[in-house]
């Protein structure tokens, strides 16, 4: 950034990276976790079938944390959102396995699928402005607006389902899990998507402007005229559309639909914002750094299979990796500091 | 702001008794001695959890790791106990896990004190990390079989007493060590330095530096006391339910913060006491446990648990806002 004045001199690794040293910081990690996994699994790692399974399973995580992203930029946080998925995927999954007849004809059969994922994204309209509102209105912070709703989100859902698992959905739906698009899997297709509809939201429109505005100082964000609670309340209802859309691809690729699926998305979800460098006090964040996080840790996720370590070494690692992740930011940021005060206490003298 | 607190405790108070009286009414056997002394019985190692809560939350953070330290304190002294065939007094078992859960707490509080990061994110870290490492490293077997002295604690009873049913019921002592710490975290909140200093810190952080206390040395106390808590709840729970199971408690943690916000303490900091939060975990078990009495099935339980919990934060929050604007 502040090279302007020696641009001859810039290497040529310095040319390659961006302006932006949490994302140049967050490539390298990327890149040093897939040399890592392509040495310790030879010929299994960096092959097209396992890029093609990685793509198959990122996307719903991916969605998550996009959801978390907009949330964590205003300052806030969304716990709620592996209750809103499973919530929204239920309903889904009870119009598609149960109130579908069994031999319908191919028009009803999209008709029904129709419904069931207007039906979803429309649930998670609501559970979006109930959180948002709870926030917005009454001033409730959101780690406790969003802890009690995940409990009521999959406590409805556990009511709804009485615990069991909702099987069986037509063909044409298990496409969007499980089929190929000119050669890629269709669940990072409909990543791609929202990543670009939440990219062009943040960076394109007034909405994005405002919800980082909020995140960087909230009475400053007030005076500038912001109406702070309108945008907070379509900060929660997108995070729980994406929520929404990743429920229904999880259900999708397994073929049923259960209350307690994957709990464990939410501290996933947080790490992969806070390895992407979103700024968990609010203010900062980008798609792109989203989505590379996302990818890495599923590089991490994969080769550690491929390894056998088990389920538990992942969650030891996980907790240890987001740790780490934090401190290595912190004294990153911290040395920045002291070197920006060192360049203005030079100035001055 | 200290008679708003003061309503709370009483408000969660009338609510416990008038649900009691309802579910007494409807099913007369709630308000028999096994019911009752199984209720205390139950409401101990949630209530042991909730005191550490309520110290983080009163210093303005979130701690959600307790469990995975109990667990790790509880399973890895059940192992040790196993594997020397341990015979002595039960009180090493509680030595032992305490002495596991203050190291844990030790690292807790170093990463957050050190670094000033965000107490949730740390200890979602740690959580997944300590008990990661248990399943990893030590086992995942369940313990199935508990040592003698784990055995003869889990039957200590007084007032033993033959009801009707000719089943024998008693009142456990583990209700005792609970009043116990109950009556420490009251005294260390209210009549020590360092307990001030919570409060302060959850306050206003500047302001408390200012007046001369050492953050590093409150956040340090209180994430070693939660360690320490952790520990001898481990351990009773093993008793109770007579195993050692490496995977029991996580995921229990936000039945205990819903416990402790209900009894009166926010999230911001700087409030909260002990009755509150008695009070608050009483109602959550009487909550849980009478779903059955009343004939709802025990599935609805997470949704009036979550109910429970946006209604107790926004009940307050509603009532300040409408003062506020008076």
């Amino acid at each position: 950034m502040n090279m302007q004045g020696i641009t001859t001199k810039r290497s040529l690794l310095q040319r390659l990276a961006t302006r932006d040293d949490n994302l140049n910081r967050l490539i390298l990690i990327s890149l040093a976790i897939f040399v890592l996994m392509t040495i310790l699994n030879p010929g299994r790692f960096a092959t097209m079938r396992n890029f093609r399974s990685m793509s198959y399973s990122f996307p719903e995580l991916g969605l998550l944390a996009l959801g978390l992203t907009l949330c964590m930029i205003t300052g806030g946080i969304d716990l709620s959102v592996v209750g809103t998925a499973n919530l929204t995927a239920i309903l889904a999954a009870k119009v598609m396995a149960e109130a579908l007849p069994v031999d319908a004809a191919v028009g009803t059969v999209w008709a029904y699928m129709a419904l069931a994922i207007v039906l979803s994204l429309a649930v998670g309209v609501v559970a979006g402005l109930v959180n948002g509102y709870l926030i917005a209105t009454f001033k409730i912070h959101p780690v406790l607006v969003t802890l009690g709703t995940w409990q009521v989100f999959s406590g409805i859902a556990i009511v709804i389902t009485q615990g069991r698992a909702v099987p069986g959905f037509p063909q044409q739906f298990l496409f969007l899990g499980n089929g190929t698009l000119l050669g890629f899997p269709m669940p990072l297709y409909v990543f791609i998507a929202f990543a670009i509809v939440v990219a062009i939201l943040l960076t394109k429109t007034q909405f994005g402007v405002s919800v980082y505005l909020i995140g960087t100082n909230i009475t400053a964000a007030r005076f500038a005229g912001v109406k702070v609670p309108s945008v907070l309340m379509r900060t929660y209802m997108s995070s729980a559309v994406l929520a929404s859309a990743a429920g229904l691809i999880m259900i999708a690729r397994t073929n049923q639909a259960r209350a307690d699926y994957g709990e464990s998305y939410i501290l996933q979800a947080v790490l992969v914002n806070l390895l992407a460098g979103v700024n968990w006090a609010g203010g900062f964040g980008r798609v792109i750094g989203v989505a590379i996080a996302v990818v890495t840790l599923q590089f991490l996720s994969s080769g550690f299979n491929m390894l056998r370590f088990n389920n538990f070494a992942r969650d030891f690692t996980w907790g240890v990796f987001l740790i780490a992740v934090m401190v290595f930011n912190y004294l990153m940021n911290e040395r920045k500091a002291r070197r920006e005060a060192g360049l203005v206490a030079s100035k001055t003298a | 702001m200290k008679q708003l607190v003061k309503t709370h405790e009483f408000y969660v108070g009338l609510i416990l008794l008038a649900f009691s009286l309802v579910v007494g009414i409807i099913n007369p056997s709630f308000f028999s001695i096994g019911n009752l002394f199984g209720l205390l019985k139950s409401n101990v190692v949630t209530g042991i959890f909730a005191l550490g809560v309520l110290l983080v939350l009163i210093s303005g953070g979130i701690d959600i790791s307790f469990p995975a330290v109990a667990v790790v304190s509880m399973y890895m002294t059940g192992q040790l106990f196993e594997s020397i065939g341990y015979a002595g007094p039960v009180i090493l078992a509680f030595l032992i896990a305490i002495v596991i859960g203050m190291l844990l707490g030790t690292i807790n509080a170093a990463i957050i004190s050190t670094f000033r990061l965000p107490t949730l994110i740390v200890t979602l870290g740690t959580l997944s990390a300590y008990q990661g490492f248990v399943l990893t490293f030590v086992d995942t077997r369940i313990i199935n079989r508990l040592t003698e002295p784990m055995v003869n604690y889990s039957r200590m009873e007084i007032l033993r007493t033959t009801m009707d049913s000719g089943q024998t019921t008693g009142l456990h002592v583990s209700i005792f060590v609970y009043l116990v710490l109950a009556l420490l975290t009251a005294a260390i909140l209210r009549y020590t330095t360092i307990g001030r200093g919570v409060y302060a810190l959850g306050g206003d952080r500047q302001a408390t530096e200012r007046a001369g206390f050492s953050i590093r040395k409150i956040e340090f106390f209180i994430y070693i006391y939660v360690g320490f808590l952790a520990g001898i709840a481990g351990i009773l729970h093993s008793a109770h339910v007579r195993n050692a199971n490496p995977f029991d408690l996580v995921g229990s943690e936000l039945n205990v913060i819903a416990a402790t916000v209900l009894g009166g303490a926010t999230i911001g900091g700087g409030r909260g006491t002990v009755v509150g939060t008695l009070l608050g975990v009483m109602l959550i078990t009487v909550m849980n446990n009478s779903l059955i009495l009343l004939g709802i099935p025990s599935y609805w339980q997470r949704l009036t648990t979550g109910l429970i919990l946006l209604v107790a934060v926004a009940v307050p929050q509603i009532n300040h806002m409408r003062r506020a604007r008076r």
